[in-house]
């Protein structure tokens, strides 16, 4: 496409669909989403697996259980026969989906089936926790840069707060006093197995990564001569920001939506790790590979699965930031056409 | 006590040794009837290497209470008595130390004579006198010593010591002569296992001159074959030889092999195995990680070693808040659990055994019974567990009206603790609880779960022995005495008061010391009567597994001690 055809596309569609088409050509934006949505869909998937597919409950210790095994019965966990007889060791991958296709954890129970159901509850966390996260942002955010003075200095040191710890740190702290007890505001109560708390927790850790930024847009865009225009004609503030402003933050907003989805999963996954993320019987990716930890001179797959799921979707989520950013940079998508 | 605390004998006569030769040894190295050999100057010299996770605290012998530590003290620090190095049942032996002999008891018991031996020094070359052995005494509680109140409550003077540690004097209490080297200890009553608690290293002698506080991480001098050369808690212990010292007792102190013993600190128990299969440590400290388990047991066969404990894991229920404050509800716990899972979580058959009897197998008073197995009750109970009962389980629940409830399983976060947990949670809410794991600290949740302020329903702990008597099961974890509301030291963690069972105790206690057999019936009884009240669920006796480089020799387990570090040798 030449120079000229370029401006008369740019010109004759709106920048939204512009980008939309600029995504649908990209590759990785392609790539990503095919990833991702194949992941989201087994995770979804994850009742349909074990109750007619594998026929477990994967939330269910099963010390005792048998499976077949080229028709032979064998017990899940198999002690040790060889030598002094030391050590109880879970099934491995037996690569058949009906029959604990990825082998067995120290509970006996499948884990596939786990994966799956850890699945839905790391994206359900991660994309919850991401959203809570720029929506808080963009209001701070907006409200700081558009006020300014007293309003912007309080919000700031706030974020500041935030931003002075380390996230994980901040987010172990967090997560160890309320998971212990649960949280009460009023009359709403989370108890300590609560998900609200882990996604309240790992939203509210990455605020000030997205507000800071959108504040400083929000400073410069207040000075352009539209929104001085528009004060200048007595608009109300919630006018100008919602008719103004918000339009031309919300690219950045969108290119931030991925990454900060994939820190949030990433984060819930650590903390999950830790033990004080997701907690027991319920499944994430970061407990799973807690689970493995322990059998990873035996059962590496325990740990290895849930772990290359997790790098997976990171990676999937920041190559589709990194799309979405470009087909909303006009520079980029000028160069690019060009 | 916890699998990291020691493990304290009562050697009084006929009761000990009837309980020690119940104790089986399955050493892949058979125990002796006897003690060390006699020492060998050819295999000494080189360094032994020892690798754990973490130190064990204040290397102060009247403060540390960990078999981590109390495995080292045995070869440096002496008191007037020790046990016995020796193999197998012949550890549970106490003999005499720096005394000469066996105390000459009168007074009904109530007055233990003993002689210092003369001729020895610490490693400071400070001689050892009776006035050490005095201030010793009186250092127990001067330095609020973890059993002063429960070992040595009974010297005369005890009492205002406890109460006013720091002005602490026991002028009638320890009597000596330095003219005659005598020593006597005055007690104000009989007690039938006085002679244990003076053999185990908080009744260590120290030079009179030792701070009156916690040492901490200063070595305090020794008497032993070695002495502590440094000591870093985030880094490593070193002992070496003690110039100072000359074999008087084989049986109680005998030379040691290496020149010099290294605990490094700070390896993760993966990192320890690999080590010793790679002859870079000769011995691991921690438990093996389970899947390294059935690798060592094959690959290594031969430098594996397991061996009994007279100890429990098991799961105390507070008797006093919901739902457990229901004997149903405790019963259909009893009834749930299956315990060859939980051996299963251990690390299999060879290294644990199911149990629900209170006073494990192979010690005094024991009895085979399990009345919360199938089949049968604890009226009417079987000869062993053979498996769960999950319908009745979930009748006693319904029955209770305590369905639904909600239950906190609180257990320590190591791999095995949490995994226990889990499958608690797993079982409990089969039977119709709604059961959350809480994981905390190794470091607190003894503490934790001792404190009725945390109100705790339900937990996961082990208790290993301290000596061979069935009071130190029954009596210290479920009599009225071991229950302190609102304190940390709480070892009667069910919160279980009976006042007819403690006064059977009493009774059992002073059988006990005129007749041995009798006493020991009666604790058996004893021990089926408070299982029908269920303040605990029993899981299962483990075992000790000890895992040394090829390089290392003369592996000697004592069930006192567990292994004796000073005997390995390298050449």
């Amino acid at each position: 496409m030449s120079i000229k055809d370029s401006s008369e596309a740019i010109f004759s569609e709106s920048p939204g669909k512009i980008a939309l088409r600029t995504l649908r050509r990209d590759k990785r934006s392609v790539i990503s989403l095919t990833i991702l949505g194949f992941i989201v869909a087994i995770s979804l998937l994850a009742p349909i697996y074990a109750h007619l597919v594998a026929h477990t409950n994967p939330f269910n210790s099963s010390l005792d259980a048998t499976t077949k095994i080229s028709g032979k019965t064998v017990p899940v966990l198999e002690a040790s026969s060889t030598g002094l007889g030391l050590g109880v060791t879970p099934i491995g991958p037996t690569w058949n989906p009906t029959s604990y296709f990825l082998g067995a954890d120290g509970q006996g129970r499948d884990v596939m089936a786990r994966l799956l159901y850890g699945g839905r509850n790391t994206l359900l966390i991660g994309t919850s926790a991401g959203i809570i996260c720029i929506l808080l942002a963009l209001l701070i955010g907006v409200i700081a840069g558009y006020r300014k003075g007293w309003v912007d200095a309080i919000l700031s040191r706030l974020l500041d707060v935030i931003w002075a710890f380390p996230v994980y740190l901040l987010a172990i702290s967090l997560s160890v006093v309320l998971l212990t007890s649960g949280l009460t505001i009023g009359f709403i109560h989370l108890g300590p197995g609560s998900f609200a708390l882990p996604i309240l927790i790992i939203g509210v850790v990455y605020i000030p990564y997205v507000a800071r930024p959108i504040r400083a847009q929000v400073l410069t865009l207040r000075e352009r001569e539209f929104v001085r225009a528009a004060i200048g004609t007595g608009a109300k503030d919630s006018t100008i920001i919602i008719r103004e402003i918000l339009p031309n933050i919300i690219p950045s907003v969108l290119v931030f939506i991925p990454i900060i989805v994939a820190l949030c999963m990433l984060t819930e996954s650590a903390l999950s790790f830790l033990s004080i993320g997701v907690q027991p019987p319920q499944a994430s990716w970061g407990t799973i590979i807690n689970d493995g930890l322990a059998l990873l001179y035996t059962r590496p797959w325990v740990g290895i699965a849930p772990g290359l799921l997790i790098v997976l979707t990171a990676a999937s989520l920041n190559l589709y930031g990194d799309a979405v950013r470009d087909a909303l940079d006009p520079k980029t998508r000028a160069r690019g056409d060009a | 006590m916890r699998r990291r605390s020691v493990v304290l004998t009562s050697l009084i006569g006929a009761a000990a040794l009837a309980a020690s030769a119940l104790v089986g040894g399955t050493s892949s190295q058979a125990a002796t009837a006897g003690g060390m050999a006699p020492f060998d100057p050819a295999h000494a010299g080189g360094t032994i290497k020892l690798v754990a996770a973490a130190a064990a605290g204040s290397l102060d012998p009247k403060i540390n209470y960990t078999g981590q530590y109390w495995e080292l003290y045995q070869a440096s620090y002496d008191g007037l008595l020790g046990f016995r190095y020796g193999d197998g049942k012949a550890s549970f032996e106490v003999v005499p130390d720096l005394a000469t002999a066996l105390p000459v008891m009168s007074n009904g018991g109530k007055t233990l004579t003993f002689t210092l031996r003369s001729g020895i020094k610490f490693s400071n070359g400070q001689p050892v006198t009776v006035a050490d052995v005095k201030a010793s005494f009186e250092r127990i509680f001067k330095v609020s010593s973890p059993t002063a109140g429960s070992f040595y409550n009974g010297i005369v003077g005890a009492t205002a010591c406890l109460s006013k540690p720091a002005t602490c004097k026991l002028d009638q209490g320890v009597v000596v002569d330095a003219k005659t080297n005598k020593i006597v200890i005055n007690l104000t009553a009989p007690d039938e296992t006085i002679i244990s608690k003076l053999a185990v290293p908080h009744a260590v002698i120290n030079p009179a001159n030792s701070p009156v506080k916690d040492a901490g991480t200063t070595p305090i001098p020794t008497t032993g074959a070695y002495m502590f050369k440094s000591y870093d808690p985030n880094k490593s212990l070193v002992m070496v030889r003690n110039p100072y010292f000359k074999e008087w007792s084989h049986d109680a102190q005998p030379q040691g092999y290496p020149d010099q013993i290294e605990y490094q600190f700070g390896v993760t128990p993966t990192a320890q195995v690999t080590a010793v299969e790679n002859n870079q440590a000769n011995w691991v400290y921690d438990p093996i990680p389970a899947d390294r388990l059935n690798e060592i047991g094959t690959k290594y066969a031969s430098q594996v070693h397991v061996n009994p404990l007279t100890a429990m894991w098991y799961l105390p229920m507070n008797v006093n808040i919901a739902p457990f404050n229901n004997v149903k509800a405790r019963q259909a716990v009893n009834y749930a659990i299956d315990r060859a899972a939980m051996v299963k979580i251990f690390g299999g058959s060879q290294l644990a055994a199911p149990v629900c009897s209170f006073l494990p197998p192979n010690f005094p008073g024991h009895v085979d019974y399990c009345g919360y197995t199938k089949g049968a009750t604890p009226d009417k109970p079987a000869k062993a567990w053979s498996a769960p009962d999950l319908a009745l389980a979930k009748q006693l629940v319904k029955d209770s009206g305590t369905a639904g409830q909600a239950v906190g399983i609180v257990v320590s976060d190591d791999d095995v603790n949490k995994q226990m947990g889990v499958y608690l949670q797993s079982v409990l809410n089969s039977i119709g609880y709604k059961a959350t794991v809480k994981p905390i600290s190794g470091n607190i949740q003894f503490t934790y779960i001792q404190n009725t302020k945390n109100k705790v329903q339900i937990s996961v702990t082990q208790w290993y022995q301290d000596y061979p008597a069935a009071s130190d099961f029954l009596n210290v974890l479920l009599g009225c005495a071991s229950f302190t509301p609102n304190s940390d030291s709480s070892i009667n963690m069910a919160g279980y008061c009976n006042k007819s069972f403690d006064a059977q105790m009493a009774k059992a206690m002073t059988l006990g010391l005129t007749d041995t057999a009798a006493a020991n019936k009666l604790w058996g009884q004893l021990d089926q009567q408070v299982m029908k009240d269920a303040p605990v669920a029993v899981a299962f006796t483990p075992k000790q597994l000890d895992f040394i480089s090829s390089g290392t020799k003369n592996y000697h387990f004592s069930l006192q001690y567990k292994m004796f570090v000073d005997q390995l040798q390298t050449k």
